[in-house]
């Protein structure tokens, strides 16, 4: 069983502090262990012996505070445990975040936000019990036993003696339940996950499976889905199991071997009642935190799925533009190219786009159609350096843009997607977002540009509106215009569009060509259609088919 | 026993003598565990006594007996109760889909946003603790605790009673107050985490938006605001997560300290064997394995209660389209279609989806609906295949309304291909025989060459045989609605209903699919939903949706 994942233990300097204090607790708690045998043992002597109450109210009391003292400790290491899982989780938490905006923007590596962020906020709930519980557990096993077979050979080398040879046998069981366990127990949460998955998968397509009459037929297949899955995990289950119980086996064995070779030396007189005692006593201590330690299995395999899933994130390549030092031109001045540009999203198999050639003069209003499917967001992002070709380079006036600072050369595009993304606050701030320190007058105006206007004027609150998350829901046309204020506040010399009118009503398409128009006068403006409206206005229309330039039709000189 | 806790149970539906064998065998453990500690004690106190080696041979027997039977019984304890546990998820999930199943997809609508369905898969999932973690433990404990307090007080009433009033603290009390702070916990923290996962579905959702505008720091900013938030109560609730673990403990110490010295006065006053003090305070001691679960089992407690009421819900939801007690015959064609008059509303929507709308669909008729999204054009799909009831007006199939068919007879008139159809994740060719599992191959290859999609088919590896994937993924979007559109096709009703088989295709692909279908369906009735101009020419009538009319 793999206690700790190097990669997970380099990214927790902040919690350090904490992992060393409860792992120094763990060790602490051996302390306690030994005094409360001893005392325990000494108590039944002495009373064995004719000892009163009152003759034993020092022994009495100490061993209840032996108990406590324990009892302390354990709570010290669930606290220390649960605060580093908070801190480490934090810590992985804002690193991802960090990566993702820095490297994987758009997600082309396919993860989901919704998936991302449960993983990295309800994560905490399987890494604390892996710090708080499965950690501790596991220095617990590593110390306790040698500290307790120490104690017991200082008494009594002939019972030290039975006990060590039982001790070779436990790192053949933590083998063992590595091995198998880990194993199995995998394969098992795989078969969980196939079953749930196939429930959802179901569930997902009732509509579909009542259309076709088919609904009902299919509860009889769940139940034999759930009854095969139940006699397959019981089968693992058998043989998983049995790891578990040899260990148990091997604790309770142990403690009978113990007391019985000492109980029959007690009768020789080889050994006293006491230190007869304290080893009894200690006999199930030496195999208790391996015990526990099998049964936090599920809180060690939970905890490091959490922190895998969040690392391997951390790790995934980077799909986005890192850029260099260089300094790109202005496209205000500058002929920005696609050159043989090929793009293969890393989650998917096959080229979007192949060997891409494409170019945009300074004021020129180019517009990209396709169908579906054909890579002409791609093209957008890859423009952005929101992604970073696979073959090919992009230039602006020559210089490639790997190796330009790509912040600065996004400060020099504004872009509206598709789905212009809201974030929570004011209308105005959503406006202001390429340019924070913008004021009224300037956001009112990029409103008035993008068509904007007169929907917020119609807002009880305004430019004040909130929106995003748990604000007024805008109609797409809306919050396609608020995308498009956004660009024109930016005021950027290269705009690009993404289908700006599409799935709009005609009144709503009018308003957006308009706005676009408007957009593009004095500036470079690269446009992803479908529609005539705003096709109609290019100087230069490309279709791109099979990831490359399919055609190209000039309409007006640039 | 809570009422919630008690339908939960009735829904896993475990039989009595299965839960009876893995409650058992959980108080067996226990009680072979403290035989052998209580018996070991007793074996040692004897010996030092140095008595004829043969005297002890009962006491010998005894801890050996129990050594190997305690990992016995725990190892058959855990089979059982996993078993039981397995057989009961498998009757929960089949009942639960038995009860959504009529809900879908109208009165389902509510669910699907945030993912709720997930949510279903997941909460039932959760139920597998129900006993295993939830009910079992607190089951065996009681009667392994009610047999050492049994043999203690045979012994001596004092040491039970101080064990049993010890047993008591442990089992019950510092289990109560565990769950109670777990729950104050995460009540505390749902806020804030509820925060933080919606700052970072914002942030990674607008990621692309936010590094082209250079926001991404004053966003990271908020989340970084958001994290401080949840961790510090996550610090401040670490204090209170522990401390059942380790009361436990001290409880455990004062409960064997307790019955050490009342043994030990017992003694001294000669009413209680000297050999017997260590068996008793080891007995004592080993009794409280039984407790030590039941902090857990009460804090998981909450968490699958919680995920079993949210199952339970959809049980309570009255089916809104039910079969008639006296069905009509089934449909004979040809036969009409035709809303008249109707108003259609979504459960629980304020606005109705659908006002004062009629169409009229004759045998062999090709009609074309088109309006803006949102328009209700969809709801007219799900009008006629009865997933939703008029709220006015009539749907009918020749002269009888909807409802007074089986539904299954109306759905083997109609067949729909929507934009909402859903691929299933399996094989193309499973896909589409779904809608006629007697289908033949060649028909199920006809239907793929009408939908346009067979070339594309014979191009893959595998044929028709290649993996679609949930909900299509590995599909592209105009492929996923070829496939269902084939589907649809093999079902072979005389009704077709082309919800938007257009959407994502280019204009020319667009009109050659709606003319290739049009010609494959000869004299069947097609109604084609759009809201593209495509095939327009090509049908006998347009009819205009606008605005919910």
């Amino acid at each position: 069983m793999r206690a700790f994942d190097q990669r997970l233990l380099r990214r927790t300097r902040a919690a350090r502090p904490l992992l060393v204090a409860d792992v120094a607790l763990g060790v602490a708690t051996v302390v306690p262990v030994l005094v409360q045998a001893t005392l325990l043992a000494r108590i039944v002597a002495r009373a064995f012996d004719g000892a009163a109450v009152a003759d034993l109210r020092v022994e009495l009391a100490a061993l209840a505070l032996a108990f406590c003292a324990r009892g302390l400790l354990a709570w010290g290491m669930e606290v220390a445990g649960r605060r580093a899982a908070a801190d480490v989780l934090s810590e992985l938490r804002l690193a991802l975040v960090r990566r993702r905006l820095a490297a994987q923007p758009t997600s082309a590596d396919g993860a989901e936000a919704g998936e991302i962020a449960t993983a990295a906020v309800q994560g905490i709930d399987a890494l604390e019990a892996y710090f708080a519980r499965y950690l501790p557990q596991a220095v617990l096993a590593s110390v306790v036993p040698l500290a307790v077979i120490a104690w017991v050979a200082s008494l009594d080398v002939e019972s030290a003696i039975v006990m060590a040879l039982t001790l070779p046998l436990v790192p053949v069981f933590m083998w063992l339940i590595g091995r198998a366990s880990e194993q199995r127990a995998r394969e098992r949460w795989h078969a969980l996950r196939r079953l749930s998955n196939h429930f959802l998968d179901v569930v997902r397509g009732l509509p579909t499976l009542r259309a076709f009459n088919r609904g009902q037929a299919q509860a009889q297949t769940i139940a034999e889905v759930s009854e095969r899955h139940r006699a397959a995990t019981m089968g693992t289950l058998r043989l998983s199991f049995l790891s578990g119980s040899v260990l148990e086996l091997a604790a309770t064995l142990g403690v009978a071997l113990v007391a019985v070779t000492i109980g029959v030396r007690l009768v020789d007189g080889g050994v006293g009642l006491q230190v007869a005692m304290t080893v009894l006593v200690l006999a199930p201590e030496l195999y208790l935190p391996l015990r526990r330690l099998g049964a936090e299995f599920h809180a060690s395999a939970d905890g490091l799925a959490v922190a895998e899933r969040i690392l391997a994130l951390l790790d995934a390549p980077a799909t986005a533009v890192a850029g260099g030092a260089q300094r790109a031109p202005s496209p205000a001045v500058a002929t920005v190219r696609l050159e043989r540009v090929s793009f293969a999203y890393p989650s998917r198999a096959g080229l979007v786009l192949d060997g891409l050639d494409l170019e945009l003069r300074p004021g020129e209003v180019v517009a990209l159609v396709g169908e579906s499917g054909a890579g002409k967001s791609t093209a957008a992002a890859l423009l952005l350096g929101l992604l970073a070709p696979t073959a090919g380079r992009i230039t602006v006036g020559g210089a490639d843009l790997a190796r330009c600072d790509i912040e600065a050369w996004r400060r020099q595009v504004a872009w509206v997607p598709q789905r212009p993304a809201l974030v929570r606050g004011s209308i105005a701030d959503n406006i202001r977002l390429g340019r924070p320190s913008a004021c009224e007058h300037d956001v009112s105006r990029a409103a008035v540009m993008a068509g904007a206007d007169r929907f917020i004027g119609a807002l009880a609150a305004g430019y004040e509106t909130m929106v995003g998350d748990g604000g007024r829901p805008l109609s797409p046309g809306e919050r396609r215009r608020v995308g498009l204020a956004r660009a024109a506040l930016r005021d950027a010399p290269l705009v690009i569009l993404d289908e700006p009118t599409a799935d709009l009503d005609p009144a709503s398409v009018a308003v957006v060509a308009q706005a676009v128009e408007r957009l593009a006068a004095g500036r470079t403006l690269l446009v992803i259609a479908h529609r005539d409206e705003v096709v109609e206005r290019a100087d230069r229309v490309i279709r791109l088919a099979g990831g490359a330039v399919h055609a190209q039709e000039t309409r007006r000189a640039a | 026993m809570s009422a919630t806790l008690r339908r939960l149970l009735a829904l896993a539906g475990a039989s009595r003598a299965r839960v009876t064998v893995a409650v058992v065998l959980g108080a067996l453990t226990v009680i072979f565990g403290a035989g052998l500690m209580a018996t070991a004690g007793y074996l040692i106190s004897r010996a030092a006594e140095r008595p004829a080696i043969l005297s002890l041979t009962v006491a010998i027997v005894g801890v050996r007996f129990f050594g190997l039977a305690r990992p016995v019984a725990r190892y058959l304890e855990r089979l059982a109760s996993h078993d039981l546990a397995l057989r009961a998820l498998g009757r929960i999930r089949v009942r639960a889909y038995r009860w959504i199943e009529p809900l879908a997809p109208a009165q389902l609508e509510g669910y699907r946003r945030g993912d709720l369905l997930a949510r279903m898969v997941a909460d039932v999932d959760a139920l597998q603790n129900l006993h295993l973690r939830v009910v079992g433990p607190p089951l065996a404990a009681l009667p392994a605790c009610a047999v050492s307090v049994g043999v203690a007080a045979a012994f001596l009433p004092a040491a039970a009673i101080v064990l049993a009033v010890g047993l008591l603290a442990g089992g019950v009390v510092v289990p109560a107050l565990s769950s109670a702070l777990a729950r104050r916990a995460a009540a505390r923290q749902a806020g804030a985490r509820g925060d933080l996962a919606a700052e970072l579905v914002e942030l990674l959702g607008a990621a692309p938006e936010l590094v082209v505008n250079g926001a991404g720091e004053a966003a990271l900013a908020r989340v970084r605001a958001a994290d401080r938030g949840l961790v510090a109560l996550s610090r401040r609730d670490a204090l209170a997560g522990g401390l059942a673990d380790g009361l436990l403990i001290a409880v455990t110490g004062a409960t064997v300290t307790g019955v050490l010295a009342v043994a030990v006065d017992a003694s001294a006053a000669g009413r209680l064997d000297r050999v017997l003090i260590a068996m008793v305070a080891l007995l004592a001691l080993a009794t409280f394995d039984a407790v030590t679960p039941l902090a857990a089992a009460a804090r998981e407690r909450s968490a699958t209660v919680a995920a079993g009421a949210r199952v339970l819900e959809l049980g309570e939801r009255e089916v809104a389209v039910t079969d008639p007690q006296h069905p009509a015959p089934a449909p004979r064609w040809p036969f009409s279609v035709a809303l008249d008059g109707v108003r259609a509303r979504y459960p629980g929507a304020p606005a109705p989806a659908l006002e004062g709308f009629s169409l009229r669909l004759d045998p062999g008729r090709k009609v074309a609906l088109v309006g803006a999204s949102g328009a209700g054009k969809t709801t007219v799909a799900n009008l006629l295949l009865r997933f939703l009831d008029p709220e006015a007006g009539r749907v009918t199939i020749g002269a009888r309304e909807l409802r007074e068919y089986p539904q299954a007879d109306v759905r083997r008139a109609i067949a729909v291909a929507g934009q909402d159809s859903y691929l299933f994740s399996a094989s193309i060719l499973e896909n589409v025989r779904l809608a006629r599992p007697a289908a033949s191959e060649a028909e199920v290859e006809r239907a793929l060459r009408v939908a346009r999609i067979w070339p594309w088919i014979e191009t893959l590896a595998d044929g028709w045989h290649t993996q679609v994937g949930e909900d299509g993924r590995e599909l592209s979007g105009g492929q996923r609605q070829r496939v269902a559109l084939a589907r649809a096709l093999l079902a072979d009703a005389p009704v077709l209903v082309l919800d938007e088989p257009t959407a994502h295709l280019d204009p020319a692909t667009a009109d050659a699919l709606v003319r290739d279908v049009f010609a494959a369906v000869g004299a069947r009735s097609v109604l084609l939903i759009t809201h593209r101009r495509e095939g327009l020419d090509l049908v006998d009538e347009v009819l205009e949706l606008t605005g919910a009319r």
